[in-house]
């Protein structure tokens, strides 16, 4: 479905994405993790075409789409949500939806209705009618999701939708991005909260200073000792191991 | 956008245009009725502002630069070419809607946003006052004067009646289009674009594109509105058709009524109309309307930032009504 190679992205002296190189296979839910600051919502944002990357090369479904405009993108089925979400504040939760509806359907009626069975999906149908200002940051969150859902995107963009959110709102949102998983949506996350991208990804990429360091089934990846040391700090797998052992004789 | 409460929309738009015919037979005096004119003017130019800086929030502080591209356009190919001036009107039209793609062309090529697009409008105007002031096809700094031949067909009335109902129909056409952004593709994915480009972008809307077309539209109406102006006072000069206090005037009326609404405008120009005829007729202070219409904007925008219309719409559903809409 997407296969990013090479893909790098300078801003001034610093390499905030070096030579990373990932791919989507159509209907998985892949993810992306890395510590603060690792160029995760960098690399995101040259994938959907916010910036133009200094090198490398984005495919999605076969076609080369390094380099086009933002709105291209989005209209050959890969439509991205903000980490800071973004919602159309003045507008009403419903016309916030119809917004991404109307890229699909050109007729208010149609596009309205389908807004609403959206709405339904990500469990916001009581608050249609609501000014998306007024949202939690729950609802924000899920308003970003509906927005992009309902431009019936065969590809979904991530970006920590789960961060933030208490643990009983992680149960709901999880189950969602199932379910739009379930009815061949595509999705690639960037996340956080690890237990999440455990429970929910089958495949994940951990990046680094800008660099893709591990990726592997999500038991793999956190075995990984150059994972462990990129989140706690040089050496710290080598602790954790001893640590292990001690605890075993004990 | 709200989809209930439609009924009421079209009730509330088939009583105002029956009060709009009505108006002229029930105080046919020429002071009433040229008030009326200019209400309807103000509201007709505040609209085309408002299609653009209310509905897509593209703010223009320069938006006398389509007004005055149609007053030139139809003048000089009425003068110069003997163009009929009814058919000034559709060439007005074209050439404000030209000069709305050139400003947004190359404003929007450029990235000007908020108020550095809006002070490019108000460059774009300067330079036309500037070039009709000092070019000798335009009449320069004396101004065209069109010569009085009062006959319908020569969109000359010898009753003002005439220009009333003429400025009515291009106001309800200027409402009709209003109307229409509030429920159409277009007119949704002007608001994403007023709300936040970048998440308009994300959701794949051609944001340039969208913007280019609005300012197209809006530019088109703002230029009948200079044929009509053109017409009704039968003189037209750089300062006439390029001064900056039209574009203000086209601002305030949207803003003080409610921007972005579909009767915002058509409000505030009744009110600045009242006003001004009020200030005239009490006093003889030059300019003392706009004093008191700035103090009223001033406190409108302090308790209504929503505009004028906030306050019909809140007495409207405290009596039990659903959302106006309007």
């Amino acid at each position: 479905m997407l296969k990013v190679e090479g893909l790098t992205k300078i801003f001034g002296g610093l390499r905030a994405v070096d030579d990373a190189s990932i791919e989507v296979p159509e209907g998985r839910i892949v993810a992306l993790i890395g510590p603060n600051g690792a160029g995760k919502t960098t690399l995101f944002a040259c994938i959907a075409g916010f910036h133009r990357a200094d090198a490398g090369r984005i495919t999605l479904l076969g076609q080369d789409i390094t380099g086009l405009p933002v709105h291209e993108i989005a209209r050959r089925g890969m439509v991205r949500t903000f980490q800071i979400t973004q919602p159309f504040a003045r507008l009403s939760v419903h016309e916030n939806i119809a917004v991404g509806a109307y890229q699909r359907f050109a007729r208010r009626d149609e596009a309205w209705e389908h807004a609403r069975r959206v709405a339904d999906q990500v469990g916001m149908g009581a608050q249609l009618d609501q000014p998306a200002a007024d949202l939690t940051v729950a609802g924000r969150k899920r308003l970003e999701l509906a927005r992009t859902l309902a431009t019936g995107p065969k590809l979904l963009l991530l970006d920590e939708v789960i961060a933030g959110l208490n643990p009983s709102e992680i149960v709901e949102i999880v189950e969602i991005i199932r379910r739009i998983r379930a009815s061949g949506v595509t999705v690639l996350l960037i996340e956080h909260v690890m237990q999440a991208v455990m429970s929910l990804s089958e495949h994940i990429y951990v990046l680094s200073y800008g660099r893709i360091i591990a990726e592997g089934a999500p038991r793999e990846v956190v075995g990984n000792p150059a994972v462990i040391e990129a989140y706690l700090g040089r050496g710290a797998a080598e602790r954790m191991a001893a640590g292990h052992a001690g605890a075993g004789h004990a | 956008m709200n989809p209930t409460g439609r009924g009421h929309d079209w009730l509330l738009h088939g009583v105002l245009l029956a009060v709009a015919i009505a108006f002229p037979f029930v105080l046919p005096s020429p002071f009433w009725v040229n008030f009326g004119v200019l209400a309807l003017f103000y509201a007709f130019i505040g609209q085309s502002w408002n299609i653009a800086g209310g509905f897509a929030g593209q703010l223009s502080f320069g938006h006398v630069v389509f007004f005055g591209v149609g007053c030139y356009a139809s003048t000089i190919l009425q003068l110069r070419f003997g163009l009929n001036p009814w058919l000034g009107l559709p060439a007005s039209a074209l050439a404000g809607g030209l000069m709305g793609f050139v400003v947004a062309f190359l404003s929007f090529r450029a990235g000007l946003k908020g108020s550095y697009f809006a002070l490019i409008t108000l460059a774009f105007a300067e330079v036309m006052r500037i070039l009709t002031n000092s070019v000798e096809f335009t009449g320069g700094g004396l101004g065209l004067l069109i010569p009085a031949r009062p006959a319908a067909s020569n969109f000359q009335f010898a009753e003002r009646i005439g220009f009333y109902f003429v400025i009515l129909a291009l106001t309800v056409l200027s409402i009709a289009v209003a109307v229409w952004l509030k429920r159409s593709r277009f007119g949704a994915q002007l608001a994403a674009i007023r709300e936040n480009e970048d998440a308009a972008r994300a959701l794949g809307i051609d944001v340039f594109r969208e913007k280019v077309k609005v300012l197209i539209l809006s530019g088109a109406l703002c230029g009948m509105g200079g044929a009509f102006f053109a017409q009704y006072f039968l003189y037209i000069d750089p300062m006439i058709a390029f001064g900056v206090d039209k574009s203000v005037e086209m601002l305030l009326v949207s803003m003080v009524g409610g921007a972005g609404t579909v009767y915002g405008p058509l409000i505030g120009a009744v009110l600045l109309a009242g006003i001004g005829d009020a200030a005239r007729v009490l006093t003889n202070v030059q300019g003392l309307s706009l004093v008191i219409y700035g103090a009223l904007l001033v406190v409108i925008i302090a308790f209504l930032p929503n505009g004028l219309i906030d306050l019909f719409q809140r007495l409207f559903r405290r009596r039990g009504g659903s959302r106006g809409g309007a």
